[in-house]
């Protein structure tokens, strides 16, 4: 991991309570942070001169829903959105993984996208990987200068990667399911 | 408004005409897949371009969901159809990561041959590929005379010519035939000195350095702001490839490999081959720069296939045996990249515990190479377009998976 054991005494030291928590002994270490400091730490991370992370390989979402009744109860977790920032360094090769969790729906509202703060400010590969997480996984970027759909059509209606997503039963005339 | 350009043979500078919105596309202007370019123009100036993607989305991802880790193998195979090998690498290597399962020196050693010889079938579809974008096509034809022989080698293999499943979690469907490392030597005997035909056909034609020269100019601050990797990367002058650089449980497949990352670097090539010269014209970061730095990775793939099939026939252990489709997969996730033909492919694998992933989700190279394009295409005239997009080499199956 970027900076090694340090690093996480240097972000917390930094962030404070923003810094959420952390596994360093995953395979991939990564370091949990509080959504609205995302665009604060991903600007450090990126300009410090020791971690330089000026690339972000993938931006993930990953539903945790279990939308089974019978094994919800078991799933040993609550429903939400996790994201997951891959981010690297040429410079220093090193790597970085950031995640922080959403709510699924804004409000509890079923159907009301969650807001996450934009980095497209601070990488461009952001922008065309945010527009993929919204259009598939139903996640709204505050600040993102062009908010569309990317892959799917832009009459599209849902967010297939969502674990409760049901195809739509036509589609201009085409039968879905 | 004309655009503002500086170059004075444009002689459209300052005729000043109606904004007109062209579309180019939904069918490619040659075969790198189904994009569609919708172009503002003001005469023969673009000043802004806006890629339109999604023809070929096929939910790679959702399906990935419902499939335990070798079922979908055959779906990487479909995201870069040009590369499969090197798809099924990305994602065999990040299921072996997951359950820290070790190969075999044979079996590495028989994956950098098969992922080597993938390269150069791919790149020679980049290199036809781009003089069609051009409008020359002649090198294609040249180009598909020697990948059928790669894909005759590879059918060989696993029976398949484009759509390969052979790299799978755990190693690879069989072990290479009797008799094939010989086949594969010929040909790579046979094809060397083909190379220099190319060269002649694209790298120094005086035709083809005018349409790429100073045309799309990247630099490498913007290519790694954009998230662009491979060859585009590296024709921008950056010193970076996974297959030195990358995680360890990528690069131990090369280790003790002689080979050179091909970029400029203190202003010239490596100099291990006779390589032509690079154009007073040329710009670092150019159409020019990226088409030479793939031909260039043509001849070093050939080397490493060499250097691996030494290895190969005096390795130990077998070729590696599949993981059974009920291996359970341990809770957690990995992310892996591995140094494909067209950039860095990554692959990310959540798991819950379960024999089915809970999450799968690809990072596509050609995706962010061709993210960058509205950027470098402002304010170049229409017919530089093809030039520029064809330059990325892109794979539409890839960018929509």
């Amino acid at each position: 991991m970027a900076g090694g054991d340090g690093l996480l005494g240097k972000l917390k030291s930094k962030f404070g309570d923003q810094i959420v928590g952390a596994n360093l002994e995953a395979i991939d270490p990564w370091i949990e942070i509080s959504p609205d400091a995302l665009v604060e730490v991903g600007r450090f991370v990126r300009d410090d001169a020791s971690l330089k992370l000026e690339m972000l390989n993938c931006i993930t979402a990953v539903d945790w829903l279990e939308v089974d009744p019978k094994k919800a109860a078991k799933a040993g977790f609550e429903p939400h959105l996790e994201m997951v920032y891959h981010l690297s360094s040429i410079s220093k090769r090193h790597t970085l993984v950031l995640k922080f969790k959403l709510p699924r729906w804004k409000d509890g509202v079923e159907g009301e996208a969650p807001e996450c703060p934009s980095v497209s400010s601070i990488w461009s590969t952001a922008d065309w990987h945010e527009r993929e997480t919204y259009d598939l996984s139903g996640v709204i970027f505050t600040g993102h200068p062009n908010l569309r759909r990317i892959l799917c059509p832009e009459d599209w209606v849902g967010y297939p990667l969502r674990k409760d997503y049901q195809m739509p039963l036509e589609y201009h005339g085409i039968r879905g399911r | 408004m004309a655009t503002q350009i500086d170059d004075q043979r444009i002689i459209e500078f300052d005729v000043r005409t109606d904004e007109m919105l062209v579309n180019m596309g939904p069918q490619h202007p040659s075969t790198h897949g189904v994009l569609r370019l919708v172009l503002r123009t003001d005469g023969e100036i673009v000043s802004e371009v806006t890629p339109h993607l999604g023809y070929l989305h096929r939910c790679a991802e959702k399906i990935g969901e419902n499939l335990t880790p070798r079922q979908w193998i055959p779906y990487t195979d479909r995201m870069d159809y040009l590369a499969g090998m090197n798809m099924n690498l990305g994602w065999a290597l990040c299921v072996e990561k997951l359950l820290q399962h070790d190969l075999s020196e044979k079996a590495k050693h028989l994956r950098v041959i098969i992922c080597e010889m993938g390269r150069i079938a791919s790149h020679l579809v980049g290199m036809g590929a781009y003089g069609l974008d051009l409008g020359t096509f002649s090198p294609f034809l040249y180009a598909f005379r020697e990948r059928e022989r790669i894909l005759d080698l590879f059918e060989e293999v696993c029976g398949a010519r484009l759509t390969y499943s052979y790299i799978t979690p755990g190693g690879a469907t069989a072990d290479l035939p009797k008799g094939w490392l010989q086949k594969c030597e010929q040909f790579l005997d046979q094809f060397e000195p083909i190379i220099a035909e190319y060269h002649a056909l694209l790298t120094t034609n005086a035709i083809f350095i005018k349409r790429t020269c100073d045309i799309g100019v990247l630099s490498p601050e913007m290519a790694i702001d954009f998230g662009c990797t491979g060859p585009v990367l590296r024709g921008s002058g950056v010193d970076y490839d996974l297959r030195r650089d990358g995680e360890e449980r990528y690069t131990e497949m090369y280790d003790g490999y002689a080979f050179e990352v091909i970029c400029q670097k203190d202003g010239h090539y490596p100099k291990d081959h006779q390589y032509p010269a690079v154009p007073n014209d040329a710009v670092l970061g150019d159409c020019w720069h990226r088409f030479y730095v793939r031909m260039l990775e043509v001849i070093q793939s050939m080397d490493l296939v060499r250097q691996a099939m030494d290895r190969y026939s005096v390795a130990s252990g077998d070729w590696g045996v599949p993981i059974k489709l009920a291996t359970k997969l341990p809770a957690g996730d990995v992310y892996l990249e591995t140094e494909a033909p067209r950039g860095q492919m990554g692959f990310y694998l959540v798991s819950n515990g379960g024999n089915i992933p809970w999450r799968v989700r690809a990072r596509s190279s050609s995706f962010c190479n061709l993210s960058v394009c509205p950027e470098i295409c402002k304010g170049v005239p229409i017919a530089d377009i093809p030039a520029i997009v064809g330059s990325l080499d892109i794979v539409m199956g890839e960018i929509d998976r």
